[in-house]
Formats: C-alpha cells, sequence, structure tokens
C-alpha cells in the first residue's frame, strides 16, 4: 500500500514546552499547537512558581516582607525593596533621606546595567548561541554583585531598603569602586554591540520578528523596555519622577517597529542611559544619614488606608498595592508584576510564526518567574 | 478625582458611581462603581477621557465583620425626656472586591483607582469583566478568580491560571484553612518572645 | 583491599593500583552531568558557578542535559511547588540509575522561607531521595561546590557488591517512584513515606 502524502489528512501537533526547558527564564510552560513549525495557538500556563508571597506577607510584619521582596524579580532584587519601601512611604507619608535617595538610585541603576547584561546573555542563549555570551555577561554581572557584597552583604537578596532610607551606609572606598566600574562599562558595552549588532545571523532572527504596535501595547498593559520598543514614550522615572530622578538628565531610547530586534537593542541603548545616571549620581552624592530617624522599621503600623506606588524596573512598572488597617501587618499586600502583565500578548505575538521563534519572542520579552508568578 | 466624577456623572448620569476617601497621606481616593456600570464607565474613560493603560487589577477580601457602635436617642423615662446612650451591634456584610488601578499615557495622570464590589462573599461573586476595555485584565482576572473566587462575566477565557485546575479552595480569602503540613520548628527567638509576653502580661 | 601503604610505594615507582570499585566510582564521579533544571532565585546561582568566575567545569560538571534521559544528576535548584512537584518527581523518574539529587537552598530542602504558603512543597524529599542538602538562601557559588565535592565523596564511597551497596546495584530496589497527583486541596499522598518518615510535627505553644 503507498503512501500518498497528498492524501495525507493534515493535523496540528500539540507540544507542550516546559515547565523543564532549556530556556533559562524559570519553570514556564506552554502550550502550543503547531501546524508544520508555524504557531497556530499558544496557551501559557502559570504557577509551578506560584509561591505564595501575598498571603505570606499578610501573616508578617511590614517590615518582614522586605526579604520576601527580594525573591520577587531575583535577578533585580534592590529594585523590588526599593519599589516596596516607596509603595510603604506613600502610605504613611515617610520622608525619604537625602543621600539615601542618592544610594537608592545608585543601587537600582546598578542593578539596571546587571539585568540588561544578563537578558543579553540568555537571550543569545534562546536563540542557541549558548554559553558564550552568558559567560561574557556573567563576567560583567559579577563585578556588579562585588559591590552588593561590600554594601549589603549578599550578592542576591540584598534586603537593603528600609522605610525611609536605607539599612546602612556605604562602606569606605565604595563609591571609588563603583565610579571605577561605571567608567570601564562602556567598553564592555561596545565589545558586545562589536560582537552582536552586526552578526547576520542575530540580525536574520531578530528583524521583523513579532512587531507590536504602540496601541496595542498600551491595551496589553505592557511596561517597561517591551512599551519603549514599541515606540511609546513611557519612563515611569520621567512620568512619575520618584525618588531624585529628576535631578539628573538622560534620556529614554524608543523603538519604532517593535520587534524582537528593538526589544533587544532598547535595552542596550538603556545600559548606556544608566551610565550616564550613574555618573550623575556619584558625582553629586551628599553626606548625611541614610534613614529617616522619625521613621519606625520594627513595630511599624501605619495608619488605616491604601497606597498604590510604583517604580520602573528593569523588567517594566513593579508596583505594590497596599492596604492597611492599622495593625503591624498589611491586610493587602498585592504586586503588580510586570513580567506576568508583559506576557499579556504572548499568543498575539507569537501567532503565525515559527516555533524556534517563540523562544526568541519569549527571551526578548524578558520575563522571571519569580515575578509572573509571585 | 472630582473632576473625573463630574464627567463621568455627567456623561452616564444613571451610572452608580460614588467617591471613597483615602485616609492616606498620599490621598489617592477610589471611585467604587456599580457591577451593573462598571463596563460603561470603563469604556468612558477609555474612550473619552483617554485612561488607556490599565494597570493593576488586585482582588481584595472583606469578610463580614460586627461592629459596635454608641448611639444616643431621646427617650421619655418617667416623665422626663433624658439622653439614653445604647451600645448596639450592627453586622457590615462581607464582600469581594476587585480594585482596578488606571493610568492616561498621554496626559501623564496621576492613578485612578476603581472598585467593583460583589454582593456577597458565597454565591452572588459575579461582576462584569474589563478585558473588552482593557486587555491586560486578561491574566490579572484570571488570578482574582484563582485566588479569591470572584467571578468576571465577559471574560474570555474565565479558568484558574496559578493553582492547578482541580483545586477547589480559593487560597486568599482571609477564612482559608491551609493544609495541615506546616511542621513548626522551635527557634532560639521563641524563648524571648515567651518572656516579653510574660512582661507585659505582668505590667 | 590493599595497605594504603604499599599503594603509596607503588605509586613512586609509577604503578597505580586500584580496585574496579574505585576506578568505576572515579570515573563517575569526575563526569558529573546535571540536568539543566533550575526552579527559582537559586537557579542564577547555579549559573554562576557555571560561569566563568567559579567555573563548575573544574569539577567535571559543566555538561548540562536538557533531557533527564542523558543527566545523572539532578540539582534542585529553588522552591519546589505543589504544582510543579508531580512533574520533578516524573523527571526524576526518567533519569537512568545510577542518579543523585543535590537539593540547593533552604526551599529545596524544606520550603525555606516560603514554608507557611499554600502551594509550597515543604521539601522535595517528601518524594525523592536526596543525597546532598545545601543550605543557604541562595548558597554561595562556593557552597554549592562544596555540595558537589561532597556527593564526589559520597560516590567515590558507594559500594557496587556486598549488603551496603549502592541503590544502582540493587536490582531488587524500586525503580519508579510514586508520582503525586493533585487533589482538590492538597497533593495526594502528601508525602511518601517510604522515604519520608519526619518525626511527629511540634505544634507552636507545646
Amino acid at each position: 500500500m503507498s503512501y500518498l502524502p497528498s492524501l495525507a489528512p493534515s493535523r496540528t501537533i500539540d507540544v507542550s514546552l516546559g515547565p523543564q526547558h532549556p530556556s533559562t527564564h524559570g519553570v514556564f510552560r506552554m502550550n502550543v499547537t503547531l501546524d508544520g513549525e508555524t504557531v497556530t495557538k499558544l496557551q501559557p500556563v502559570f504557577g509551578y512558581l506560584h509561591r505564595n508571597h501575598e498571603k505570606i506577607a499578610e501573616g508578617n510584619s511590614w517590615l518582614a516582607a522586605m526579604p520576601y521582596t527580594d525573591r520577587l524579580d531575583y535577578i533585580c532584587p534592590l529594585t523590588n525593596n526599593w519599589a516596596y519601601a516607596l509603595a510603604v512611604e506613600k502610605l504613611a507619608g515617610i520622608e525619604v533621606a537625602e543621600r539615601a535617595e542618592y544610594i537608592r538610585v545608585i543601587t537600582a541603576e546598578l542593578t539596571r546595567l546587571q539585568n540588561h547584561v544578563a537578558f543579553l546573555g540568555f537571550v543569545l542563549g534562546d536563540m542557541g548561541a549558548w554559553g558564550t555570551a552568558l559567560m561574557y555577561a556573567f563576567r560583567e554581572r559579577e563585578k556588579i554583585l562585588d559591590l552588593f557584597e561590600a554594601l549589603t552583604g549578599a550578592r542576591m537578596m540584598c534586603n537593603y531598603m528600609r522605610f525611609g532610607g536605607c539599612r546602612c551606609d556605604l562602606p569606605a572606598g565604595w563609591i571609588e569602586s563603583a565610579r571605577k566600574l561605571v567608567d570601564g562599562f562602556p567598553a564592555f558595552l561596545d565589545e558586545m554591540e562589536a560582537l552582536l549588532t552586526g552578526n547576520e545571523i542575530l540580525l536574520a532572527r531578530l528583524q521583523g520578528i513579532a512587531p507590536l504596535t504602540a496601541k496595542r501595547a498600551i491595551n496589553g498593559g505592557l511596561s517597561g523596555p517591551v512599551l519603549r520598543a514599541a515606540g511609546v514614550d513611557q519612563d515611569i522615572r520621567k512620568v512619575d519622577n520618584y525618588g531624585i530622578y529628576n535631578r539628573f538628565k538622560f534620556r529614554v531610547p524608543r523603538g519604532s517597529v517593535g520587534d524582537c530586534y528593538d526589544r533587544f537593542m532598547i535595552r542596550i541603548l538603556e545600559a548606556r542611559e544608566s551610565v550616564e545616571i550613574l555618573k550623575q549620581a556619584i558625582a553629586a552624592i551628599p553626606e548625611g544619614p541614610v534613614v529617616n530617624p522619625k521613621a519606625k522599621q520594627r513595630g511599624f503600623r501605619p495608619p488605616a488606608g491604601e497606597a498604590y506606588g510604583r517604580i520602573e524596573g528593569p523588567k517594566g512598572e513593579l508596583g505594590f498595592y497596599l492596604i492597611s488597617d492599622g495593625s503591624d501587618r498589611p491586610y493587602r499586600f498585592r504586586i503588580r508584576p510586570p513580567s506576568l502583565i508583559n506576557l499579556t500578548l504572548l499568543e498575539e505575538l507569537c501567532l503565525g510564526t515559527k516555533i524556534a521563534d517563540v523562544m526568541v519572542i519569549l527571551g526578548s520579552i524578558d520575563i522571571v518567574l519569580g515575578e509572573v508568578d509571585r | 478625582m472630582t473632576g473625573i466624577l463630574e464627567a463621568i456623572r455627567a456623561a452616564l448620569p444613571s451610572a452608580g458611581v460614588e467617591l471613597l476617601q483615602n485616609p492616606s497621606p498620599c490621598a489617592q481616593h477610589s471611585l467604587i462603581v456599580c457591577p451593573k456600570d462598571a463596563r460603561a464607565v470603563a469604556e468612558f474613560l477609555r474612550n473619552s477621557l483617554g485612561y488607556d493603560f490599565c494597570s493593576n487589577v488586585s482582588g481584595v477580601d472583606w469578610p463580614a465583620r460586627k461592629v459596635k457602635e454608641t448611639i444616643v436617642r431621646k427617650e421619655t423615662v418617667e416623665g422626663v425626656e433624658t439622653e439614653v446612650k445604647e451600645t448596639v451591634e450592627r453586622e457590615i456584610p462581607g464582600f469581594l472586591e476587585a480594585v482596578y488601578h488606571v493610568f492616561s499615557i498621554s496626559k501623564r495622570s496621576g492613578v485612578l483607582t476603581l472598585r467593583v464590589r460583589t454582593g456577597n462573599r458565597t454565591d452572588d461573586v459575579s461582576i462584569p469583566s474589563l478585558t473588552p476595555v482593557w486587555k491586560s485584565a486578561d491574566f490579572q482576572e484570571r488570578e482574582a478568580y484563582d485566588l479569591f473566587g470572584i467571578r468576571f462575566d465577559g471574560h474570555p477565557d474565565l479558568r484558574r491560571i496559578l493553582m492547578w485546575d482541580e483545586f477547589a479552595d480559593h487560597p486568599m480569602r482571609k477564612d482559608y484553612n491551609p493544609p495541615d503540613d506546616f511542621e513548626y520548628e522551635p527557634t532560639p527567638h521563641d524563648e524571648i518572645l515567651v518572656k516579653v509576653k510574660a512582661r507585659t502580661e505582668a505590667a | 583491599m590493599l595497605d594504603e601503604e604499599l599503594k603509596a610505594d607503588l605509586q613512586k615507582r609509577g604503578i597505580f593500583v586500584a580496585s574496579f570499585e574505585d576506578l568505576y566510582n572515579w570515573g563517575r564521579k569526575n563526569s558529573l552531568w546535571p540536568l539543566q533544571f533550575g526552579l527559582a532565585c537559586c537557579a542564577i546561582e547555579m549559573i554562576a558557578t557555571a560561569a566563568a568566575r567559579f567555573d563548575m567545569a573544574r569539577f567535571g560538571a559543566e555538561v548540562f542535559r536538557p533531557s533527564p534521559r542523558q543527566a545523572d544528576l539532578m540539582i534542585i535548584a529553588g522552591t519546589v511547588t505543589k504544582k510543579m512537584a508531580p512533574l520533578v518527581v516524573r523527571l526524576y523518574n526518567q533519569m537512568p540509575e545510577p542518579k543523585y539529587v543535590i537539593a540547593m537552598g533552604a526551599c529545596a530542602i524544606s520550603g525555606g522561607p516560603f514554608k507557611e504558603g499554600y502551594n509550597v512543597l515543604k521539601g522535595i524529599d517528601r518524594y525523592i531521595p536526596v543525597d546532598v542538602a545545601i543550605p543557604g538562601c541562595p548558597p554561595r557559588p562556593e557552597a554549592l561546590l562544596e555540595g558537589l565535592i561532597k556527593l564526589q565523596e559520597k560516590i567515590q564511597g558507594q559500594r557496587l557488591f556486598g549488603p551496603h551497596r549502592a541503590r544502582h546495584a540493587d536490582t531488587d530496589d524500586a525503580a519508579d517512584y510514586p508520582v503525586p497527583a493533585y487533589g482538590a486541596h492538597d497533593l495526594e499522598p502528601a508525602l511518601n513515606p517510604r522515604i519520608f518518615r519526619p518525626d511527629p510535627p511540634r505544634r507552636a505553644g507545646e
């Protein structure tokens, strides 16, 4: 009996990508329906890292929630800390010490640098260049982690921000080391750009993949570099002017097409802008206390009320919605996860693309599962 | 906030919208929207006032609580009109709530908070979904359904998102009983806590 | 077994004497192939350990395999949630013997800081046997390397014959570990009684 391919009924294949997958974004699963190699349906499955941050926070004090925020977006613990401290300061009307504001900006921009650099490593691993770019990226990231360890005592999981300031002051010589690192960083970015941005394979795999319009991106609730790559001029550092960002001159890069290439390049450009902010902040940091002496940390009981505080995290708009009923524990501790909401349009972006492009699209959105599932 | 409230009342006069004051210093007041008008109000906000970015959707559980109030009423006691103080206990019924934080990207506005409340916590838990208005509410409304039990009518795909499908409870509710597998481990801090408790009780 | 002095003496003359077990274990311990399986924050420290500064390749374990069929070491790096637990057990079952498990980080050992969570499995040793536990939140890369060295020492000391032989040399031992199912309130069963027999829990206030 001969088998004639033209008479064979065409069928779609259901593939479950993940949760154990070589792509290092964590335990994320996508149920993909393929027609040959083209994606016809994509359903993300979440919850494999649902660690109940919100419920645990309701049972612990306000200060005890700070180490848990480290573990949300675990590549950027210091910005998570700042977002939570900012939301509590909004809730209770606490003023932040001046020197602490500068330290917060310096640590947040260093976090952004090491996040964008790790992104480069991971997205190239997703494309198949497993290992090489990751080694370069982690080499630079280790230098920044050394600074964090000298300041906070831990490489990751810094638990450094407090209500009204920071936990401890900069050790002697830290600013000098930071200045040296920041001065040497553009050379590393130049090295990466020379290796990557002219690369034919990279251009072929990133350009034109999953373009996104500004209107669709706004309606989908996207934030951070993904939104700016789609052409929207929205950077919460400029919009909300939280902290002391209005004292620094920096540009906000914007993409035009919103495809994977724009999402990739915008992070390199943002890293350069972060270097500019760091230079200005390191030059201008004043002396003084690092925490508001009137702010209470232990036994902290904010008055009843609620607040929504947000910052421009490296992945997007990280917000905390806190409801207090006057007691020493939060009544409601809601985390606005940029990574989860950036995945809202994942199915739309991936429909019609090839299965190999799905990993690139997911990599270009830059998610962290600790934040998606909380 | 009052400007927005007036604009909504002007455009949708029959909509049930009221202002809820927020006592916190950040003064982020919210608008409580009646469930039957939630879609219309959301569409008005997006199309006419430019609130196109729905940033956050949270579920909140407000269980029923008893409130003791002292009321003063005038009563005739033995022919003389006197004021009588009476302590009355009344129960505020519980409800579930979905809180929406929306922004306007073009206007660079501050946050606008919308609240939509269910009837009660048991059988009347349906409110309209705002996913057709703001797509960003998609996964977050699914999460509110999964963890709180709020049903969103008109949601394109309402099913559990974080817990597995066979899971039967709504864990973020205040009366959720977690499974009994948390083994308590004593720490050195427990002795200190016992001493502090004894000292505060003696004082 | 050979006398150590005689062994050292022969070594000086360029004659190496070893038992078959020692040679077999030496080869296995220096070429462990971990499964590329990071769950949460500890996975980033695991990647940092494999990266250039801490370099797990020095110990032979740099070949991370994406498929469990080709791996012999599973580093449980991160919190195991109840939703993920059946998949972890299934992956463990798919690994061929001899296989080892390192529980990296407080979450994999006992649930860690998320111990009160309703969706958090209080330690992966409820379902699969763990060989080395590395405490820390997250453990430093040096700590992961020390755990790896401890595992290598354990492998070196494994016997192939005799009553205390290793699990993979014992054909009577069970091959598959039962995979828990999703229940209405919790995983069913909540633990594997054959390998997890804790002391009865002490409640707060006792």
